[in-house]
């Protein structure tokens, strides 16, 4: 099974059937598996703090959300997180390529990448680290620990988990 | 007439639906004028109300009507083209264009100036876009509630804020009835 069915399996399984979406070129493959589930209403945004509050609207409409998005968004979002999913203590998975990690080609990536930890960890942000391919047997669990504990959790997937860019 | 008057004078057409209200003293003045567990205030996140208002009216069958104000609008202007490409013909939004940014002291907004938030909202696509003076918001939203069909309403205003108490409802508190609503 691939990779991106195997992430977006364990979304289904946990009953998320909401997911906000901004590319990343790391995440197109999952993304698109999102987009073709018939139990998931896939409603891409414009900006990520955008999706969260459309997450935040889902959820107290009786949905298990969940947003993918770029670890540059962090930077956008943490007013969002801390004002809104945090102060009204809502779950928020938060599938994130972790780019300007190892094998990362575009050197401006790794200036949020620098910072990406540090804020997370600031913010008292649940965060995982998926680096190897098997690192994904722990996404179940960790679903089942956003929802049982009401808090955005980060999912931060770098390029060796993705297997690389490729030619690049 | 000023946010607050409008807001007074929907308060019976919007009490027994679900309502997302904009951060501020537009939440504190509906708090004020008549508190539901039916309303979700903003306490913070400036911007996203019309988003949250989208994301439950997305989720289940319910009516939901977003107050949202011009200048949340414009900081989050990617929400329009959100709303007009994920139809949801249980959704209203209501911007209280006042032109200004009212909570933090009547500050000029553009869509005070040149800028024209109904035409950007046709533009990005809405289909359903209707422009009133305050006078008539309620008649507009009344005949928006009667109809099933997603609708936008700038309804244009004079800025200005009644003096109303900050809100000191815990915000899980105001989350936890709010839900309880919707499932009712
Ligand atoms: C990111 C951010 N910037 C600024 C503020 C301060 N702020 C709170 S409410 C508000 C004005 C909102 O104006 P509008 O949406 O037009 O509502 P009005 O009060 O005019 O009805 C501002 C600037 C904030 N809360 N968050
Ligand atoms: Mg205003």
């Amino acid at each position: 099974m691939s990779i991106d069915s195997r992430i977006v399996n364990d979304l289904v399984a946990n009953g998320i059937s909401f997911v906000t979406t901004v590319p990343c070129k790391q995440l197109a493959d999952v993304i698109d598996e999102v987009d073709r589930r018939p139990e998931i209403m896939h409603v891409p945004s414009n900006k990520e703090d955008e999706g969260m509050g459309l997450c935040a609207g889902a959820f107290m409409g009786g949905k298990r959300p969940a947003i993918i998005m770029q670890n540059t968004a962090i930077g956008v979002t943490i007013n969002t997180l801390a004002t809104l999913t945090q102060f009204y203590r809502m779950p928020l998975p938060m599938l994130i390529s972790y780019r300007g990690e190892l094998r990362e080609p575009v050197a401006c990536q790794v200036e949020m990448a620098v910072h990406t930890k540090a804020l997370l960890a600031q913010l008292n942000i649940p965060t995982y680290h998926f680096h190897w391919q098997k690192d994904v047997e722990e996404l179940d669990n960790i679903l089942k620990y956003t929802f049982m504990c009401s808090k955005p959790v980060a999912i931060l997937t770098d390029a060796n988990f993705w297997g690389g860019y490729g030619d690049q | 007439m000023i946010r607050s008057e409008i807001l007074r004078e929907i308060a019976p057409v919007i009490r027994d639906h679900l309502v997302v209200c904009n951060i501020g003293i537009p939440s504190q003045e509906l708090h004020a004028i008549d508190d539901q567990p039916t309303n979700f205030y903003m306490l913070g996140t400036m911007g996203l109300a019309s988003s949250i208002g989208l994301g439950l009216a997305l989720a289940q069958p319910k009516k939901v009507i977003a107050i949202d104000g011009d200048g949340s609008v414009l900081t989050n202007l990617g929400t329009l083209p959100t709303i007009a490409n994920n139809s949801a013909n249980n959704y209203i939004l209501l911007i209280i264009d006042n032109g200004s940014y009212g909570s933090t002291g009547d500050q000029p907004t553009y869509a005070g100036k040149k800028t024209s938030l109904t035409a950007v909202a046709k533009a990005c696509g809405c289909d359903n876009v209707i422009e009133c003076r305050a006078e008539d918001t309620k008649k507009v939203l009344e005949e928006a509630l009667a109809g099933d069909r997603m609708t936008v309403i700038v309804s244009k205003c004079e800025s200005g804020n009644a003096k109303m108490p900050v809100i000191t409802l815990d915000p899980v508190v105001i989350r936890h009835r709010f839900m309880e609503a919707v499932k009712a």
